[in-house]
């Protein structure tokens, strides 16, 4: 066993949790105390991601333009949520999963025009390109080292507001007993915006420190959006920390099926074979581990008290 | 006197019969992928049509030309339909473009039933180069595995031992896997296909790291390529392994590749039947004439095929006397093809496929422009290895 490369790939692996988590927590709080199905997450990453690669270029900075790019994804979100999402807090579920699917094709196909075929993107500059060696030899990018970070200090903070603030209270309630909260003459609605536009910053943020590893295109929402469902399914829905165990499992899970399946199989059947059956297998080992553990745990890993 | 009016109805019949003809126009229905982020190489071929039609002089065999160009959106349904719409409402003679195997899969066989000669300007779709091979089915591009079959001869001839492949898990990934693993000489140190939902390589580059060879071939066209290249540079490894690829470094993605500033991919190798700076007389005027009418770019060889797709149609009218009718004339004046091509000089195997020189190609800057420049001629004549299956 090569202990190095073991150790690059649970970075690799905790470095996608920690994107899934960005996007699996908006999703979670939006499903589990909205009851909204927004199938235009994935599109909040997108627009994070066209909105920062934007103003990068425009301030030549990386870090300004993503600073930036934050306020402008919490008005986009807000924006959408007051237009067209609040609509459909009264509908069943196949309403909101048509309406927010045409969202998907609508921005796909505006940014498609605005932006051209070949998408946009961020470089990264000079002192965010090198790798960093670790003790043991193990070298990560040092970019990849910094979405890591960033992630971790989203997480903290999402924690901090979400269980010792009042709004986190409230957060908590909605998603454990949405009329009860109305009930007591908490303002539902309000907390239903803040939730969204928490969401779409949280999405845009995802999307934005991504670009400079994957460039942005459109339609990119769309691969990240099944992912974070299987993870907030994983974590049960509603819940914050369950999206970020959920989505820290279904990373490593991930990248340590596609890089240790195929030579795991050689072992019990012949090349042929297990080239074939490799990349199968390894892409569909987050989805067995959603079936196994819901298997066990029909709401998730940690359901929200009381759902 | 009613003997001679019986005599010359006839004849006056025929007289006109082509008097009527001379003034149809011969249509040629381009179907391509004109939305979605594939459109850049879509919008190249439409150009490269329009340059070619200008070196025709709007005209093929003495006869109007007249192109109707339709978006088949990169699904199969959109293609059939539309050409169903180019067959029975424009009635056009001919249909050309389709970029994508899976599209050509579901519209040439309505064309070929309605009796339609069929040129495919891109999809090389293994099937019809061998088994299910047609009269009426022509490609003036290549089929599938052949690029990479030169790609492996290229790496045996450039001496590489240890090669590390990548590329996407689909139809056409794995047949160019298949391709460059069918010529290549030394030892696959790995190989990893990713699903095409994919665009984060870490896993897949950290493997590559440790298993240490001395070549990456890559298949990673588009939006892929962008991504994958920009992490191989993330990772340090354009300083140590030199990247081979098939189909993902092309004159429709350069112009995005020096736009985003990704200095590595200078100097890397890929293969291919055709270069811009390919030295003869054709291509020299098609490479001019395609900046003037195309942003000032250098064409890909996206666009090197639609030129020569047009140019073999117009090659076989022109031996069918101008009557596009007369599909038996004009498939025999196509497989003739004598014509000048982009590539030098064009001939088809009995599959309609192109049997062409495969040659080395790197990037380079010219002028403040990235682009392709042949190094060496990789296979001389190299036709489908399937071929022989086709029982024309």
């Amino acid at each position: 066993m090569n202990y190095t490369l073991l150790a690059e790939q649970f970075f690799n692996g905790f470095q996608l949790g920690i994107i899934l988590f960005l996007v699996a927590a908006g999703l979670t709080l939006i499903f589990g105390i909205m009851d909204l199905v927004n199938l235009a997450h994935g599109t909040l990453y997108m627009f994070g991601a066209f909105f920062a690669s934007t103003l990068v270029a425009v301030t030549d900075s990386l870090v300004l333009g993503m600073i930036l790019a934050l306020p402008v994804m919490l008005a986009a979100g807000l924006l959408l949520e007051f237009s067209i999402l609040r609509t459909l807090y009264e509908r069943n579920h196949l309403d909101q999963v048509l309406a927010t699917f045409g969202l998907i094709l609508f921005f796909n196909e505006l940014f498609l025009i605005v932006w051209g075929p070949e998408g946009t993107g961020i470089n990264l500059p000079p002192y965010l390109t090198g790798t960093i060696t670790l003790p043991g030899g193990i070298t990560v990018p040092e970019y990849r080292m910094v979405i890591i970070a960033s992630g971790l200090l989203v997480a903290l903070l999402l924690y901090v507001l979400v269980s010792k603030t009042r709004v986190g209270m409230l957060i908590r309630a909605g998603a454990s007993n949405r009329e009860m909260v109305g009930a007591l003459g908490i303002n539902i609605k309000l907390l239903f915006t803040l939730v969204f536009g928490l969401g779409a910053v949280l999405a845009g943020f995802a999307g934005m420190i991504i670009t400079p590893i994957t460039q942005a295109d459109s339609g990119m929402g769309e691969s990240i959006l099944i992912l974070a469902f299987v993870v907030i399914v994983i974590g049960g829905i509603g819940s914050i920390k369950g999206a970020f165990i959920a989505a820290i499992l279904t990373g490593l899970i991930d990248t340590m099926g596609r890089s240790f399946i195929d030579v795991a199989l050689l072992q019990i059947m012949d090349t042929v074979a297990a080239e074939t059956a490799g990349p199968a297998i390894s892409s569909m080992m987050i989805y067995i581990l959603m079936a196994i553990i819901l298997a066990i745990k029909p709401s998730g890993l940690f359901p929200p008290k009381g759902a | 006197m009613l003997k001679k009016l019986i005599l010359a109805a006839p004849l006056a019949a025929m007289l006109a019969v082509p008097s009527v003809e001379a003034a149809e126009k011969i249509k040629v229905g381009i179907v391509l992928t004109l939305t979605t982020p594939a459109s850049i190489m879509g919008k190249q071929m439409k150009a490269a049509y329009e340059v070619a039609y200008d070196h025709l002089g709007g005209k093929m065999g003495g006869k109007e030309l007249e192109l109707i160009f339709e978006d088949d959106g990169l699904k199969p349904n959109i293609g059939k339909q539309k050409t169903e719409k180019l067959v029975k409402k424009d009635k056009v003679d001919f249909l050309t473009g389709y970029i994508w195997s899976h599209v050509l899969g579901a519209s040439a066989p309505v064309a070929l039933k309605a009796g339609k000669i069929f040129v495919s300007a891109n999809a090389g779709h293994s099937l019809y180069a061998g088994k299910k091979c047609h009269k009426n089915f022509f490609n003036a591009a290549w089929e599938n595995s052949q690029n990479s079959m030169a790609m492996g001869t290229m790496l045996n001839q450039r001496g590489v031992k240890n090669l590390y492949i990548l590329s996407l898990n689909y139809a056409a990934g794995k047949q160019m896997v298949a391709g460059v693993e069918r010529t290549f000489k030394g030892n696959v140190v790995g190989k990893d296909l990713v699903p095409t939902s994919h665009k984060d390589w870490s896993a897949e580059i950290a493997k590559v790291k440790a298993a240490k060879p001395d070549g990456v071939f890559v298949f990673y066209p588009g939006s892929w390529g962008l991504a994958f290249f920009t992490q191989y540079k993330q990772a340090g490894l354009d300083k140590t392994t030199p990247l081979y690829s098939v189909f993902s470094v092309d004159g429709a993605n350069l112009p995005v590749y020096q736009k985003r500033k990704m200095k590595h991919m200078i100097g890397t190798f890929n293969t291919m039947f055709w270069a811009p700076d390919l030295d003869n007389a054709v291509n020299k005027r098609f490479v001019a004439d395609f900046a003037k009418k195309y942003k000032g770019q250098i064409p890909s060889h996206y666009a090197a095929q639609a030129y020569d797709s047009l140019m073999l149609i117009a090659a076989g009218v022109k031996a069918a006397g101008g009557d596009a009718k007369n599909t038996d004339a004009v498939r025999k004046g196509m497989e003739e093809a004598d014509f000048g091509s982009v590539r030098g000089k064009i001939k088809f195997g009995k599959n309609h496929f192109p049997i062409q020189n495969f040659y080395a190609r790197q990037v380079i800057n010219k002028n403040g422009q990235w682009q392709l420049s042949v190094r060496q001629t990789v296979v001389e004549d190299h036709a489908p290895v399937m071929s022989n299956e086709c029982k024309l």
